[in-house]
């Protein structure tokens, strides 16, 4: 009897389930011949926390690519399409990164642009790879991101491997640094690059005095810069970004360290200028790619990116700009949105973009990626050499 | 010999703002039993505060003096404001409620605090005008400079202000006998809601004084500043002994320099072993020895009366 009066809700269930799951396949499977196609771009980057001015700045570059594509209208095998932007904030935060990239997931996104850092990118790569969903990156740099063999990772700028190698060359040759302190702010990025650096300075003929460690929301580094001090280095890098750029250059002046300061891509950017002010003066970075003024449509686009935003580009906008592009043309050229039909165009995909002429190489990486160093030379960033790259390059 | 006397300089300048903060969560647990994790915000609505004011008042140009002491009144008034509105808004309509629910609205508080604040002052950084002399003075080899030495002057000062406060006057008699006994002090014709309103409006006055004086250190302000800064003041105030105020100015001073010296020595300490990583590993690691053998803190004995 027992048994009996059980079953009845049990089938009832598996009745209303049936029905549910047929209901929820119909809408995707029908949708009229002549309305538009819509077309889900996902992208996430940190909105809130210490780097949310970049990560806005990222989101800002790849709302414009998704506007401007609507407002040219695109058609995709034969359909008009309009393109809708889902952007999730990931925090700077891992853990947040698989969350949000499994949101993506879950609200069928044809394609992803992000994330921001490489300590987000790669571990969300893994969910993104799983379900097939192709995903270019604007930013992270990390030679591990496209180096796990997922078919689905892409990104539009050279990574640390190249850029770590140019800087240790660049300090150890060019500068003659021979003592160097290495500081990295202990995430994918920061540490990745760090470490590309100091191999290179050192094959370059310099010695790595002191390697110290903070994290990417400390803003206090006289104890690190202190101890450093005593090893009395020609120059300090820093791996990480420009929140901790600029207290540490501060602090490096206030301590009376006078060492040469030199950073990565995360450190090129106005707000390190406009807040770290004369102690700025000096101050190396990289970016990968060329200059923006040298860039094939660099100059158009950041002017029309200040009277959209009414703000500056902060870093990534143009290469986020470029990732959405680069996406919208292997699905045209495929004739599909659908990720497992244009999946295999955009490993083959060649797209003159704003910031360089994009393709991938087997991995995922960019083709013939640039690298050009900049120096902080009367409160303004001054390119000084580009190197590498198919890109023309860069004069004094 | 200099580097020492560095790391132990850089110890006490980062100390005594963890110092200044830690009071203002030792003062309401000492009374409420409660932590008010909002605190931390508004040590950066302090900070904001000022910054906006001063931008105001460098742009109709006033000496950068005058600027910096409106900015620090304007500061201190909004932060007391704030104070009362919080413990009004969020934490008397639970005080008789179970000890958890009062924990969680003041969580709710501080990510609403930091979310109003970053709509109003926008995620970027902002660069904190110079209003105070920045000149290097060289000491016995290590650098100290105006600032950091105008914030050590200004916390001790502050820490003794507030002691004779508590010890010496008639409302700090009335905060005493509510933290020893609420319902007693309330017979005895103490007015306990005012008492706790002005306790809170004393903490943010502190809290606002904390946040200039970390901005003009580090010249940045931005909306995220007071989180971590909060969570290691008050990592600092259960270090010295939650509820007491002489245990708060120790443990932010014990914690400052904790981390200057274990991330300035533990690299070469350890040959290379542990590396300056392990600066927050080794204050924790500090804080959980002082804990086993002094679960109450450095300081801490009011735990026991208050129970």
């Amino acid at each position: 009897m027992p048994h009996n009066q059980s079953f009845l809700p049990l089938a009832v269930l598996c009745a209303v389930t049936l029905v549910a799951c047929g209901k929820s396949e119909t809408p995707p499977a029908t949708p009229a011949a002549t309305s538009e196609l819509v077309v889900k771009i996902g992208a996430s980057a940190p909105l809130t926390g210490p780097q949310a001015h970049i990560g806005k700045d990222n989101e800002n570059g790849t709302r414009m690519a998704i506007e401007d594509a609507n407002a040219r209208g695109v058609t995709i095998g034969g359909r008009k399409v309009h393109f809708e932007l889902l952007s999730e904030d990931d925090q700077t935060d891992p853990k947040t990164a698989t969350i949000v990239a499994q949101k993506l997931v879950d609200a069928k996104v044809n394609g992803i642009i992000g994330h921001l850092n490489s300590g987000t990118t790669i571990p969300a790569s893994r969910i993104y790879s799983d379900n097939g969903i192709p995903q270019i990156s604007p930013s992270a740099t990390a030679v591990s991101y496209t180096a796990q063999g997922f078919k689905t990772a892409f990104r539009v700028m050279a990574n640390d491997g190249q850029q770590g190698k140019v800087l240790g060359e660049f300090a150890s040759k060019d500068l003659g640094a021979k003592k160097i302190a290495v500081i990295d702010d202990r995430t994918a990025y920061g540490q990745g690059l760090a470490d590309e650096f100091a191999k290179a300075a050192q094959a370059g003929g310099a010695q790595i005095v002191a390697h110290e460690y903070t994290t990417d929301k400390a803003v206090d580094f006289t104890a690190v810069l202190t101890s450093i001090k005593g090893k009395q280095p020609d120059l300090v890098f820093f791996g990480g970004m420009d929140p901790q750029g600029v207290p540490l250059v501060r602090q490096m002046k206030s301590l009376g360290l006078n060492a040469k300061f030199m950073m990565g891509d995360g450190g090129y950017t106005p707000k390190l200028i406009e807040l770290a002010g004369a102690a700025a003066e000096g101050t190396y970075a990289s970016l990968p790619g060329v200059p923006l003024a040298e860039m094939p449509g660099g100059k158009d686009f950041s002017r029309r990116y200040e009277a959209k935003f009414k703000q500056p580009i902060q870093l990534y906008a143009p290469y986020c700009y470029d990732a959405v592009n680069v996406m919208i043309a292997a699905m045209q050229q495929a004739g599909s949105a659908e990720p497992t039909k244009y999946l295999s165009g955009l490993a083959k995909v060649s797209y003159d973009g704003v910031t360089a002429k994009i393709s991938f190489d087997e991995k995922g990486d960019l083709k013939g990626g640039a690298v050009t160093l900049y120096q902080v030379q009367q409160g303004k960033w001054q390119a000084l050499q580009t190197m590498g790259g198919s890109a023309p390059a860069a004069g004094h | 010999m200099d580097i020492l006397l560095q790391q132990i300089i850089n110890g006490l300048v980062q100390g005594s703002v963890y110092a200044l903060v830690a009071l203002g969560y030792t003062m309401v647990y000492g009374i409420l039993g409660l932590i008010n994790f909002a605190h931390g915000e508004v040590v950066m609505v302090g900070a904001m505060v000022a910054l906006s004011v001063s931008q105001l008042l460098i742009a109709a140009g006033m000496p950068p003096l005058l600027v910096l002491l409106l900015g620090l009144l304007v500061a201190v008034v909004v932060c007391m404001l704030l104070g009362y509105a919080i413990e009004r808004i969020a934490y008397r309509p639970l005080r008789n409620a179970p000890r958890l629910a009062p924990l969680i609205t003041a969580i709710g508080v501080s990510i609403v605090l930091q979310n109003l604040a970053m709509i109003f002052w926008g995620r970027e950084y902002h660069a904190f005008p110079q209003l105070l002399p920045n000149n290097p003075h060289t000491l016995g080899g290590a650098v100290i400079n105006d600032v950091q030495l105008i914030i050590v002057l200004v916390a001790l000062a502050v820490m003794a202000g507030l002691l004779l406060l508590v010890h010496r006057s008639r409302l700090g008699r009335a905060m005493r006998a509510v933290a020893e006994n609420p319902s007693a002090a309330a017979l005895m014709g103490v007015d306990i809601n005012s008492v706790i309103s002005i306790t809170f409006m004393l903490g943010s006055a502190l809290a606002a004084v904390a946040g200039i004086m970390v901005s003009a250190n580090y010249g940045i302000v931005h909306y995220y500043m007071g989180s971590i800064l909060g969570l290691k003041a008050f990592t600092a105030a259960v270090l010295g002994g939650i509820g007491n105020l002489r245990g708060a100015m120790l443990g932010g001073l014990l914690l400052g320099l904790i981390e200057s010296l274990g991330a300035g020595y533990i690299g070469d300490l350890s040959g290379g072993f542990f590396g300056s990583n392990y600066q927050d590993v080794f204050a924790f690691f500090v804080l959980i020895a002082v804990l086993v053998f002094r679960p109450s803190g450095l300081l801490g004995e009011r735990v026991a009366e208050r129970a």
